[in-house]
């Protein structure tokens, strides 16, 4: 009689035991999931930095290299010329856009810019390589140069750029908007004065993000800005130019050992310089929003 | 007031820049393409063989176009290496996501979510030239001395799935589709972060009250919940690895004419395939080699964008029934 009563629990229990033990290995395989993402990300980082480290001298900041030993020079130089080249381009553009879409886009046209620009983001950068060599390099025969990778990188970052101060710009309180123009002040005056000055750290953000992008770009540059183991000479056109991701993907291909520790030495450089402005970023806005 | 508009005016014209961009990158790419569309034909999607012919006879006309002799153009490799490479990546990417997912918005510790969040955005902002350098450098090995011989002793049965059928260097089919693993599954995963957190909290409530677990509120009650975004975020993870160039280039082992026979063995990406070949192709003086890579890049960036916009569509579809 105690059998039967104590049967129904029993069988309650188990099918109780048998959710929970499935529960417990559906949460473990979650954790097992985000280490699969996370150990990989460290074990990159670590290895990075510990073989670039062990590169770092000084003669890496102040020599070139000739594909086999020497210092960075010439690619730090270059890649400073072609990430700061490309915001000269991609800046105005790209906060313009971001301002007619918060303050103007809400129609037709501009949803469909929106649209494009979203997918312009996910266009294969090798694609818009090539363009650039067709139409730059080989149209207007400016050959493997500074402008021509700057405005390749520039179109790539102009849609981020764009999208982000459209986010930041859409944050400006109307109230601010309708307070200025009450007072009598023109779009422009509204546009620039009040909107942009009060967005501008969204702003900010955006031209970080895109410095970083453009810093970690490599297939884009490769058929546009070339590669030159000597140090820029200030010429925009016919001139190629170096930069610290070709360095990474090269002289790893390299038979010499002093050819690797260049490229971790080159890998750490960009990673330094993404790292810092992705988590830079994050830690600043996480706050605010 | 001719002033105020004047103003939106060229804010108009410069936002306009941007698909003006498009439209002028697709005409260029085509117009640049179209001789190489016309000698091609069908032949460039249906076969294997990529030669750039004699280059060092004088060209010949071939359907009226001038060509090297015995060039032809066939990229169907490259389009199978693509395609195994993307959707061998979804099926690590996906589970590995969905899980990472759930373990950020659920079971993570309040305190250290937003560093374990970081942590996974930040494995989408590592440059490509990086992850192909880490897997030069360490996964190729890894595969090569363990993971290979690991799977091998397992499903070796298969030819497919066994090493000793391959060169087994470790750069291969595996490779390109494990370090494209890694650069999709933080966006599928932090697109479904978002939707999860997003899910009303009735729901949740309802489940619970009805005695599931945790676990079980999370996978039977808020997962189907935001499974349309969940397919978007999965689009928009196959559109970045369709496209992806230099960390495949690395670790793929750069394959010419076949087709993969194992999962360890070299392929070639269309992305990779016309930012290795530009050399080459320029040493073709008709220039039909050029123009075959550029049809490539059309064919990549109609895909691409197809991709993308289905993408877009299905995650802003997701948004506005969330938002009824």
């Amino acid at each position: 009689m105690s059998a039967t009563f104590e049967a129904v629990p029993t069988k309650r229990s188990s099918l109780e035991r048998r959710r929970m033990i499935t529960s417990a290995i559906g949460w473990a395989l979650c954790g097992l999931a985000f280490l699969l993402v996370a150990i990989p990300l460290l074990d990159l980082v670590l290895t990075i930095l510990i073989k670039g480290a062990s590169a770092f001298s000084i003669t890496l900041f102040t020599t070139s290299s000739n594909g086999v030993k020497g210092g960075l020079l010439a690619a730090i130089v270059g890649t400073t010329v072609l990430s700061l080249g490309s915001l000269v381009f991609a800046v105005p553009i790209g906060v313009g856009a971001g301002m007619y879409l918060s303050e103007y886009g809400q129609n037709r046209l501009g949803s469909v810019i929106r649209f494009l620009s979203d997918t312009l983001t996910g266009m294969p950068s090798v694609v818009l390589g090539y363009f650039s060599y067709i139409t730059m390099v080989i149209g207007f025969g400016w050959q493997f140069s500074a402008l021509a990778g700057s405005i390749t990188l520039a179109i790539m970052i102009v849609p981020y750029l764009a999208r982000i101060t459209e986010l930041s710009l859409q944050r400006v309180p109307v109230s601010m908007r309708e307070a200025a123009f009450a007072l009598g002040a023109r779009e422009r005056t509204v546009a620039f004065n009040v909107v942009l000055s009060a967005g501008l750290p969204g702003v900010v953000t955006g031209v970080l993000l895109g410095l970083a992008i453009s810093v970690g770009e490599t297939a884009p540059l490769i058929y546009t800005a070339g590669w030159s183991n000597y140090v820029w000479n200030g010429k925009f056109i016919h001139q190629p130019i170096g930069y610290l991701t070709y360095v990474i993907w090269t002289f790893i291909d390299q038979p010499y050992k002093s050819a690797h520790a260049l490229a971790f030495a080159a890998a750490l450089l960009v990673m330094l310089v993404v790292l810092a402005i992705n988590i830079g970023v994050r830690i600043v806005l996480r706050p605010k929003i | 007031m001719k002033r105020a508009s004047g103003f939106r005016l060229s804010l108009t014209g410069i936002a306009l820049l941007i698909p003006l961009a498009l439209f002028i990158i697709v005409v260029f790419l085509a117009q640049y393409a179209w001789p190489a569309i016309g000698f091609n034909g069908i032949r460039f999607i249906g076969t294997i063989d990529w030669s750039l012919g004699n280059l060092y006879m004088n060209p010949v006309t071939v359907r009226g176009y001038s060509v090297p002799l015995g060039a032809n153009y066939g990229i169907l490799a490259f389009i199978v290496g693509t395609l195994l490479s993307s959707f061998l990546a979804l099926l690590f990417a996906l589970p590995v996501a969905v899980g990472t997912a759930i373990f950020l918005a659920e079971a993570a510790p309040d305190r250290l979510r937003p560093a374990l969040s970081m942590l996974v955005e930040l494995v989408a902002v590592v440059p490509s030239v990086v992850f192909g350098l880490w897997g030069i450098y360490v996964l190729a090995p890894l595969i090569s001395h363990y993971i290979g011989p690991g799977i091998t002793a397992v499903f070796g049965f298969i030819p497919f799935f066994n090493i000793h059928n391959s060169t087994g260097s470790g750069f291969g089919l595996l490779a390109a589709a494990i370090v494209l693993a890694l650069m999709i599954t933080p966006i599928i995963a932090t697109t479904l972060y978002d939707a999860l957190h997003q899910v009303p909290r009735e729901l949740r409530e309802s489940a619970v009250a009805l005695g599931a677990t945790r676990f079980e509120v999370v996978t039977k009650t808020m997962l189907p919940t935001v499974r349309v975004t969940l397919v978007g975020g999965v689009v928009l993870g196959l559109g970045r690895a369709l496209g992806e160039t230099m960390a495949v280039l690395m670790v793929s082992g750069g394959a010419l004419n076949y087709l993969p026979k194992t999962i360890f063995t070299p392929i070639s990406t269309m992305a990779a395939f016309i930012l290795s070949q530009l050399d080459s192709a320029l040493s073709d003086p008709t220039g039909m080699a050029v123009k075959s890579l550029a049809e490539i890049a059309l064919v990549l960036f109609v895909i691409t964008l197809a991709v993308n916009a289905l993408a877009r569509v299905i995650v802003r579809g997701a948004t506005l029934v969330r938002n009824v």
